[in-house]
């Protein structure tokens, strides 16, 4: 057995996989299929600080080898969180790390802060990157300045790992990246989905209510690989990889173009247990390759 | 409790070019299954077909650890699911969703009837079956657009009574489902309904102006089926709501539909 434990700021994550906010519910809805201490760690859904109703209906649109989704952030706020899901979860045995979203920068700190009194989540991944809600964030993602303000207010009153997770939807993610890292950022994750829309052509309408919504899966990879080897040249925190990720092999390619860690999002669907198997294709990848540990294996691309 | 196994085709029946009746089988003992729930069914070498497809548990025979699903072909995931062949796996997450509501024991007198349009008939073998066993005495109106339309006709008729329509009259009352006389000469004491949309809608309205309690079965499209993303909400009297995890049965009160 390799080593595959990761180091995140101040975590320690037995395996590097973990699942991606808002495709893994909180952890529960896939108790039934595998025990959930077997992964690295399990990011839950997008909590904002007031409870959001999320967009109309229809909310999602098969596309080949993906789907868009215009779900946004559909949550019962931080307080519900605190009060009733907090406790069914904080057993778990793996990392939990609640994703925090926002439409104003004292609304980011507010939620943060409240996280941050939770023995049992000991990091915050920030959502400043939701490409489905007017004020969901994404405004502070695809800005140098207005990314570098949110993280460093939240630094302030968040003193745990604190995760960034950057929107593609931008000329040069670097850039976000290095001003998120500037600003006391521990890692960051990426990518968030890339902004998509489907038409359908029998009635001539969007598919999606909001027109346009939030691309993921397979057909992202290519795009999210090429961003996180940019990414993890730029910065000197661990990058987490996540865009499409459907097997181990994909999470390989993700950790040599310099990935610390990786989330599976849209695949979960497909495979409830995908996170498990990844997490032991990599041990096995790196047992056949003569690896002692995932560590040596990260940004290892012969170029 | 939901699973994730691979079942076995033991059959694999073409009814017409639009359908097909797939048997399957689990080397294991069945869970508990409602009438109403559905599974995800993943489907295997389709390009162009991403997501698992969610399908009703059509019967349930629990001896052999058998599970029937009726299967109408619209596009290439449903396509895949007609042509597997006996001997081939399929792999499902199942039991899912929250079904149909069974009477209190007392009411066996009572007057149900299921009523069925399109592949959405595929629920109602099961919950006729499961309320026969529990001593009710289930009657069916099923709706299609022709003759060659109308499915497992036996199936239905050896559970009970089945009034039929078709918008051609080639075979029972022309027209749809919530014109057919049964309805003007009985009332029933309980209506469950599945099918397109249209066609559940005028039976809740008709289920609403006549007082009579009516639960209906959405299809509202989906990506996980297990309460995971979020994407297959309808909006009920509680807000934004999971189909597949508090429905994808829900009762006409419960919805915000303009009847
Ligand atoms: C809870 C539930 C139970 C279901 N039970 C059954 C069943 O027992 N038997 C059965 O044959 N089908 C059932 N369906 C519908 C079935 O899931 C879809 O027809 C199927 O996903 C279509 O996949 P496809 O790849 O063949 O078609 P696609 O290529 O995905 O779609 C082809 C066409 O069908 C339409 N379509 C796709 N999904 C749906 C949907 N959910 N409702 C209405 N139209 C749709 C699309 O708009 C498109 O025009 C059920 C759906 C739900 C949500
Ligand atoms: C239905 C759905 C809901 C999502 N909700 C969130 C969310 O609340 N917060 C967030 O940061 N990312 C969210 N995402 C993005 C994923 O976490 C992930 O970044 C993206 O899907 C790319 O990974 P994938 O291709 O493996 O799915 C969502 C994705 C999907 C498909
Ligand atoms: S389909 Fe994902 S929550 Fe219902």
């Amino acid at each position: 057995m390799a080593d595959l434990t990761v180091k995140i700021g101040q975590l320690t994550l037995k395996n590097p996989v973990l699942t991606a906010s808002g495709t893994f519910g909180y952890g529960l809805e896939y108790a039934d299929f595998f025990d959930l201490s077997e992964i690295g760690g399990i990011v839950v859904k997008g909590t904002t600080l007031h409870p959001r109703e999320g967009n109309a209906y229809p909310r999602m649109a098969e596309t080949p080898a993906g789907m868009l989704n215009a779900v946004g952030l559909q949550n019962k706020g931080v307080d519900y969180f605190v009060s009733h899901i907090y406790p069914a979860i904080k057993e778990i045995n793996t990392c939990m790390i609640v994703n925090v979203s926002g439409s104003t920068i004292d609304d980011y700190v507010a939620c943060a802060a409240r996280i941050n009194d939770l023995e049992k989540i000991p990091a915050i991944e920030l959502n400043i990157s939701c490409p489905n809600v007017k004020q969901g964030g994404m405004a502070f993602g695809t800005d140098c300045a207005s990314a570098a303000a949110v993280v460093k207010a939240v630094r302030q009153v968040y003193n745990k790992t604190l995760i960034v997770k950057l929107s593609p939807n931008v000329t040069d993610i670097t850039k976000i990246a290095q001003a998120v890292e500037t600003e006391g950022a521990d890692a960051v994750s990426l990518i968030n989905t890339l902004l998509g829309m489907a038409v359908n052509t029998e009635t001539r309408k969007p598919v999606l209510s909001t027109i346009t919504g939030g691309l993921s899966g397979a057909c992202i990879k290519p795009v999210a690989l090429r961003m996180v080897y940019q990414t993890a040249k730029a910065v000197k925190i661990p990058v987490i990889g996540m865009g499409g990720i459907s097997c181990a092999k994909d999470a390989i390619e993700f950790i040599i173009a310099g990935a610390t860690a990786i989330q599976i999002g849209t695949y979960n669907f497909i495979d409830p247990t995908i996170s498990v198997k990844v997490a032991e294709g990599i041990n096995e990848y790196l047992e056949r390759h003569g690896f002692s540990s995932v560590q040596e294996l990260t940004a290892s691309l012969q170029v | 409790m939901k699973y994730l196994a691979d079942w076995i085709v033991v059959e694999n029946t073409p009814l017409n070019v639009r359908y097909c009746l797939l048997r399957l089988r689990l080397n294991q003992e069945l869970p508990e299954m409602q009438p109403g729930q559905f599974v995800q069914a993943k489907i295997e070498n389709s390009p162009s077909t991403f997501l698992r497809r969610p399908i009703s548990i059509h019967y349930v025979h629990r001896d052999k650890r058998e599970i029937g699903l009726l299967v109408q072909i619209v596009g290439n995931g449903t396509q895949k699911l007609a042509s597997l062949t006996v001997g081939e796996k399929l792999n499902l997450i199942y039991p899912i969703g929250k079904g149909f509501s069974i009477p209190k024991p007392d009411k066996t007198k009572q007057t149900l009837l299921l009523i069925g349009g399109g592949v959405g008939i595929a629920p109602l073998l099961f919950l006729g079956q499961t309320l026969k066993q529990q001593g009710f005495i289930p009657e069916f109106l099923l709706g299609a657009r022709t003759r060659n339309d109308l499915l497992c006709l036996d199936d239905f008729a050896a559970v009970g009574a089945v009034y039929i329509t078709t918008e051609d009259g080639s075979i029972g009352e022309k027209g749809f489902v919530s014109n057919h006389s049964v309805l003007s000469n009985t009332k029933a004491d309980f209506i469950y309904t599945c099918g397109p949309k249209p066609m559940m809608m005028a039976v809740a309205r008709y289920a609403k102006r006549h007082n009579i309690p009516c639960e209906v079965s959405l299809e509202n499209t989906m990506a996980c089926g297990i309460g995971a993303c979020l994407c297959c909400v309808e909006k009920t009297v509680d807000g934004n709501t999971c189909v597949c995890t508090e429905g994808p049965v829900f009762n006409i009160n419960e919805l915000l539909w303009q009847i």
